[in-house]
C-alpha cells in the first residue's frame, strides 16, 4: 500500500469530530471491519459493504457522504469493487463512490463510472461526477459537456474541480458555450451567470506572457 | 377541433392527463421510446418497457377514446452503455410490430463515438423497414449536433423526406428546413419552445412540414401544450384549416409513411390481458 492519499486523513478527522458518540464509535467498528480484507461479490457483500449502505442511517445524511469515503478508504477499495458498489447502490452511495475515486484509484479506469453519472440528470450525481478525479481523467469533449450538463441542470459550475486550468484557452468550449448563449437569446431567455463566468475562464493565456 | 400529438410519453402520464387531452381535442398520439429517467442496465427492461408501448398503453389511450402508436429505438443517451446495446440486435423483430409507426427517439445525446454507430444502424434499420425516423436534436450543443444528424441522415439509405427533426429551435429550424426534413417543435412550460415562439416561427417559416407536440414525460411539461398552440395560431390570425394541418395532417402524412397508421380508436374490453385500468377491477 502505498500511504494515506492527500486529504483522507483530515478527512476521517473531521468526520469523526463532527459525530456523536454512538455514531463514531459505529464508524470506528465498521472501518476496521472494512480494513479486515473481506470482499464481496456480485450475489454476497463482505460485511463492512453493508455497513457502506447503511452509513445514513448511522451517522446522519449530513456525514453519510464523508463516512463511506472512510470506508471505502478503509476497505482500499478496488475498481471492480467499486464499480459494484456504485451499481448496486441507492444515489447517495453513488456520489460516495464517486467522491471517493481521487482517494483510490490513480488511473482512468473508474471513468465509466463518472460517464454513467453525467448521463443521469440527478443534480446530485452529475455535481458528484465532475470532482477532482474528472479533472484529472474526462478526455476534453466528454469535460465539455460535462460542463454544458451542468449549465443545463443548473448545478452551480463551482461543483467543476479544476474548471479554470482546464477551460483556460479551450476554443471548443468557448464556441460551445457561444451558441448556448445565442440559443437562450434567440428563446427570449436569459443567459445564465454561470455561462459568461465559465466563458471568460475560456481566454487564452495571455500570448505576451508567453513570449521572449 | 382535432389534434394529433406526434411526440408524448404517457408512460409517465395519469388517466387524469388521458381525460383532459381527450377534452382538449386530442384524439391521436405517437408515444417514442425514450430514456426514463433512472438509467436501465440490461436489454430486458427495454424489452418489457417496448412491449408496454405496444400492449398496455395503447389499451389505456383506447379507454379515452385516442389511438395510441408508438415509436421505437434504443435511444442515444443509453446507447452510451454497454451494457444496453444489445437492444440494437433485438429491434428488427420489433419493428414489424402493427403499431410501431417509425424508428425513435435516435439522434445525439453527448455526440460520442457511440452515438454515432447507433444513430447509424438505427437510421439503416429505418430503411430496411420502410419506416420513417424521428431524431431528436440534443439537449447541449444543439445547432453543431443538428448539422452532424443531417451528415449522418445523408449518409445512409433513408431519404431526408422520410425524417422527423425534432426539438427544433430558432437556431436550427433554418437547417433543418433547407434539409428537406420535417420539423418537429417541442412546446415546454419553461425549456424548449413556447406557445409564443412556437407561432412566431409558423409565421417566419409556414406550417408546412411542421409537426408540433407536447413531449410530455416525467419532467416539467404539459400534456395540453398542443392545443394550446393552436389557440394560439388562431389569436395569431392562422386559419383553423393551418391549425388543422400542423396539429393533424402533417403529423398523419409523417407518421403515416409507416403504412401502418389506424386512426379508428378500436373499441375494447376493459381488461388488458386480466388488468383493468379501473381501480378495484380484475
Amino acid at each position: 500500500m502505498t500511504g494515506t492519499p492527500p486529504g483522507i486523513g483530515a478527512l476521517r478527522a473531521r468526520t469523526e469530530a463532527a459525530l456523536g458518540e454512538a455514531a463514531r464509535a459505529w464508524l470506528d467498528k465498521a472501518a476496521t471491519e472494512a480494513a479486515s480484507g473481506d470482499t464481496g461479490n456480485q450475489q454476497t457483500p463482505a460485511p463492512w459493504e453493508l455497513r457502506f449502505a447503511e452509513a445514513g442511517r448511522r451517522c446522519g445524511t449530513e456525514h453519510a457522504d464523508d463516512a463511506r469515503i472512510v470506508l471505502l478508504h478503509a476497505a482500499r477499495a478496488d475498481t471492480p469493487t467499486l464499480t459494484r458498489l456504485y451499481e448496486q447502490g441507492a444515489a447517495a452511495e453513488r456520489r460516495a463512490v464517486l467522491a471517493a475515486l481521487p482517494h483510490l484509484v490513480p488511473g482512468p479506469d473508474a471513468l465509466p463510472l463518472v460517464e454513467d453519472a453525467l448521463r443521469t440528470n440527478d443534480t446530485r450525481l452529475v455535481a458528484a461526477a465532475v470532482g477532482p478525479y474528472a479533472a484529472e481523467h474526462l478526455p476534453p469533449h466528454h469535460w465539455r459537456h460535462a460542463v454544458l450538463k451542468c449549465l443545463f441542470t443548473g448545478v452551480p459550475v463551482d461543483a467543476v474541480a479544476g474548471l479554470a486550468a482546464r477551460a483556460r484557452g479551450d476554443a471548443e468550449l468557448a464556441r460551445m458555450l457561444g451558441d448556448y448563449a445565442h440559443e437562450r437569446t434567440a428563446a427570449g431567455r436569459a443567459v445564465p451567470d454561470d455561462l459568461r463566468r465559465v466563458l471568460a475562464l475560456t481566454t487564452p493565456p495571455n500570448p505576451e506572457a508567453e513570449e521572449s | 377541433m382535432r389534434i394529433f400529438d406526434p411526440h408524448i410519453h404517457m408512460t409517465s402520464r395519469t388517466t387524469d392527463d388521458y381525460e383532459a387531452m381527450y377534452a382538449a381535442g386530442v384524439r391521436a398520439i405517437v408515444e417514442p421510446s425514450f430514456w426514463l429517467g433512472q438509467p436501465r442496465t440490461s436489454p430486458a427492461s427495454f424489452f418489457d418497457y417496448f412491449d408496454a408501448l405496444l400492449g398496455w398503453e395503447p389499451f389505456r389511450a383506447a379507454q379515452y377514446g385516442i389511438a395510441h402508436h408508438c415509436t421505437l429505438a434504443l435511444n442515444p443517451k443509453e446507447a452510451n452503455d454497454p451494457r444496453c446495446t444489445p437492444v440494437l440486435d433485438a429491434l428488427p423483430r420489433y419493428l414489424v410490430k402493427d403499431n410501431v409507426v417509425a424508428v425513435g427517439e435516435i439522434g445525439y445525446d453527448s455526440m460520442t463515438p457511440a452515438e454515432d454507430t447507433a444513430l447509424a444502424a438505427q437510421l439503416q434499420l429505418a430503411a430496411t423497414h420502410e419506416l420513417p425516423a424521428l431524431v431528436h436534436t440534443p439537449h447541449r450543443d444543439k445547432l453543431a449536433g443538428l448539422h452532424r444528424t443531417l451528415d449522418v441522415v445523408r449518409e445512409s439509405d433513408l431519404p431526408l423526406d422520410h425524417v422527423l427533426i425534432d426539438h427544433l429551435n430558432e437556431t436550427t429550424v433554418k437547417a433543418a428546413k433547407d434539409a428537406g426534413c420535417w420539423l418537429g417543435f417541442s412546446v415546454y412550460p419553461d425549456t424548449k419552445m413556447d406557445e409564443e415562439r412556437m407561432v412566431a416561427i409558423l409565421s417566419e417559416y409556414g406550417p408546412e412540414q411542421v409537426l408540433v407536440n407536447s413531449a410530455a414525460d416525467w419532467g416539467r411539461s404539459d400534456p395540453l401544450k398542443t392545443r394550446k398552440v393552436a389557440d394560439a395560431m388562431l389569436k395569431a390570425g392562422f386559419t383553423e384549416d393551418d391549425v388543422d394541418r400542423v396539429l393533424w395532417r402533417n403529423p398523419v402524412a409523417f407518421y403515416g409513411l409507416s403504412g401502418r397508421l389506424v386512426l379508428d380508436v378500436p373499441g375494447t374490453d376493459a381488461t388488458h390481458e386480466g388488468n383493468s385500468i379501473l381501480r378495484g377491477g380484475a
